[in-house]
């Protein structure tokens, strides 16, 4: 209890909490990271708050990627790894979505440089984010069937 | 297929040029379409792929130690960055310290690599914009450093010498010795490279007001590196979020304001001045003597020694070859500043002996994003200056 006490003094979890209360799911804390799971409805909103106020400044997205949990349910997770250059600090952000609806708004208006990197979610997991300008396959063939990094996909592929 | 429009000059029409995927000047396997209208970019889409080999994929069925193999391809200009960022996420996911002697060796050892990895982006660019010469001069001192790797690890180029808790073997007595050589005598080469780019008009020509991104695109767009630091940015992963002991280091994050091709020359020729500072540093450091692993039984493999000897030590090395070693369940996000910015590994663990999902944050990948932006509305020669001023390694954008 008492790790869980000192988590909610972390102050992008109060600003957070101050904000909306209930944009957070679940906070997590391992290894020196803190994890803030979104539900999948606010992350659009979330995102725009943590980049655009001055006091968390998270500017930069260095990575977005994905993980399967199959067969757990819901089984993917996106996570996004925020960096406030100003302040020193860095933040995961995640979402978690179901094998039967992968889809999530894009962070694309947020931070521009999103767009390449939801391409390649896309590509390798099949999930679908919605509102990004140009969400086509990017490493691979664009008649490719089936999503690679899926947990249920063949390491030697499908044939 | 183009474009057309009337003008009043009449019809014109724009042309589809496709360039790559084996144009030797886009460094790999990169095919760029572009709208030509004359001679001027009028829109450009890049289109990746070509080396797509599933390294990611391929991770989730290997053991955390056999993947470190599979890091080495990815950046292959600068193999030992990969191999240290993997080690380091390994190591905080599992909550391993290293000891001093190993952070020294790996930082030097990484320094160099990054001056290895410069001088190959700075004779390849030189190339592609005509000066033949350098190319020659700077694929000389990259031997040098090629050979050094190669009398430490037995490895040229795909060195795999960073493992989970240390590293590979004991480096060989005397291989500070060949450092110190290389140290002496590589400021005179870089001037050397100087005295033929630095003041000539071509060069100038080629580079100055070329490929210029602001500072706010670049965080936009999260390009970081070199490109980022050109624009003014102080953004080092060194200095920001110190990693492998080089809070204890003394260096600069050198930055210029033009953003321009030429600033991100002598950005990064100037970088490696700053790495050789750091590898002098390095060498001060490093005990004669001491571990270079450390000491986590049934993680980090035995001595030899102790594995001849020991019956617990052997079995460990036998279930550590053979099994590999199960992290607790959780997620660790790790960055370095490679040579050409911030290298992220996501490395999750599920409780298994492998991991459950191994992502590269690839600074090429994100970079190159950001060509579009570099070349559009300019002549079609710049896009060569481009595609090289951003530095990118096919390994690491396709993965």
């Amino acid at each position: 209890m008492a790790a869980s006490n000192h988590i909610e003094q972390h102050n992008v979890v109060r600003q957070l909490r101050a904000w909306d209360p209930k944009a957070i799911e679940e906070v997590r804390e391992f290894r020196g990271g803190v994890t803030v799971v979104v539900p999948r409805a606010l992350l659009r909103r979330t995102a725009e708050f943590l980049c655009g106020e001055p006091q968390l400044a998270f500017t930069l997205l260095s990575d977005l990627s994905s993980t399967d949990r199959f067969p757990v349910e819901p089984r993917f997770e996106v996570n996004y790894h925020l960096v406030s250059m100003s302040r020193r600090e860095r933040l995961r952000l995640k979402v978690r979505l179901s094998g039967s609806d992968p889809v999530v708004e894009t962070v694309t208006p947020v931070w521009p440089g999103a767009n390449w990197p939801e391409r390649e979610v896309f590509d390798l997991f099949g999930i679908r984010f919605e509102g990004h300008p140009d969400l086509r396959r990017i490493v691979l063939p664009a008649d490719w069937e089936g999503h690679p990094l899926r947990k249920d996909y063949p390491v030697e592929g499908p044939r | 297929m183009g474009s057309s429009a009337n003008t009043v000059t009449g019809l014109t029409q724009t042309m589809v040029l496709n360039m790559g995927p084996q144009h030797p000047s886009t460094h790999g396997v990169l095919r760029v379409v572009l709208e030509l209208d004359g001679e001027t970019v009028v829109k450009a889409v890049p289109d990746i792929g070509y080396l797509h080999t599933g390294i990611e994929k391929s991770c989730e069925s290997k053991t955390y130690s056999q993947a470190i193999t599979l890091t080495d391809r990815l950046d292959y200009l600068a193999p030992l960055s990969n191999n240290l960022c993997y080690c380091l996420a390994v190591e905080k996911l599992l909550g391993l310290e290293v000891p001093k002697r190993a952070q020294y060796i790996r930082v030097l050892l990484t320094e160099l690599t990054r001056i290895g990895s410069h001088l190959v982006w700075l004779g390849t660019h030189a190339i592609d914009l005509g000066a033949m010469s350098v190319f020659l001069y700077c694929f000389r001192e990259r031997e040098e450093i090629l050979k050094i790797l190669e009398y430490v690890s037995g490895q040229r180029m795909m060195t795999s010498y960073f493992r989970i808790g240390g590293l590979a073997l004991e480096p060989p007595p005397d291989w500070l010795d060949r450092v110190q050589a290389f140290v002496e005598m590589m400021p005179a080469r870089i001037q050397e490279y100087e005295n033929l780019l630095t003041g000539n008009r071509i060069w100038h020509a080629r580079t100055k007001g070329v490929g210029v991104l602001s500072a706010e695109t670049c965080i936009a767009m999260g390009v970081t590196g070199p490109t980022l630091r050109s624009a003014g940015v102080a953004y080092d992963v060194r200095k920001v979020f110190p990693y492998s002991s080089y809070e204890e280091f003394a260096f600069d994050v050198p930055t210029r304001t033009e953003a321009d091709c030429y600033a991100r020359y002598l950005l990064r020729v100037e970088e490696m001045r700053q790495s050789l500072c750091v590898i002098q540093q390095a060498m001060q450091k490093i005990p004669p003597a001491g571990p270079i692993r450390t000491d986590a039984p049934g993680i980090v493999p035995p001595q030899r020694e102790k594995m001849k000897t020991e019956m617990e030590a052997l079995i460990y090395h036998f279930k550590i070859f053979t099994e590999g070693f199960a992290p607790p369940p959780g997620e660790v996000y790790q960055t370095i500043e490679s040579p050409r910015g911030e290298l992220g590994f996501y490395v999750a663990s599920d409780g298994s002996p492998k991991p459950m999902r191994v992502k590269v944050r690839a600074p090429s990948f994100i970079n190159l994003q950001a060509l579009p932006k570099l070349v559009e509305g300019r002549l079609i020669a710049d896009v060569v200056a481009c595609i090289g001023t951003i530095d990118i390694v096919l390994g690491e954008v396709d993965r």
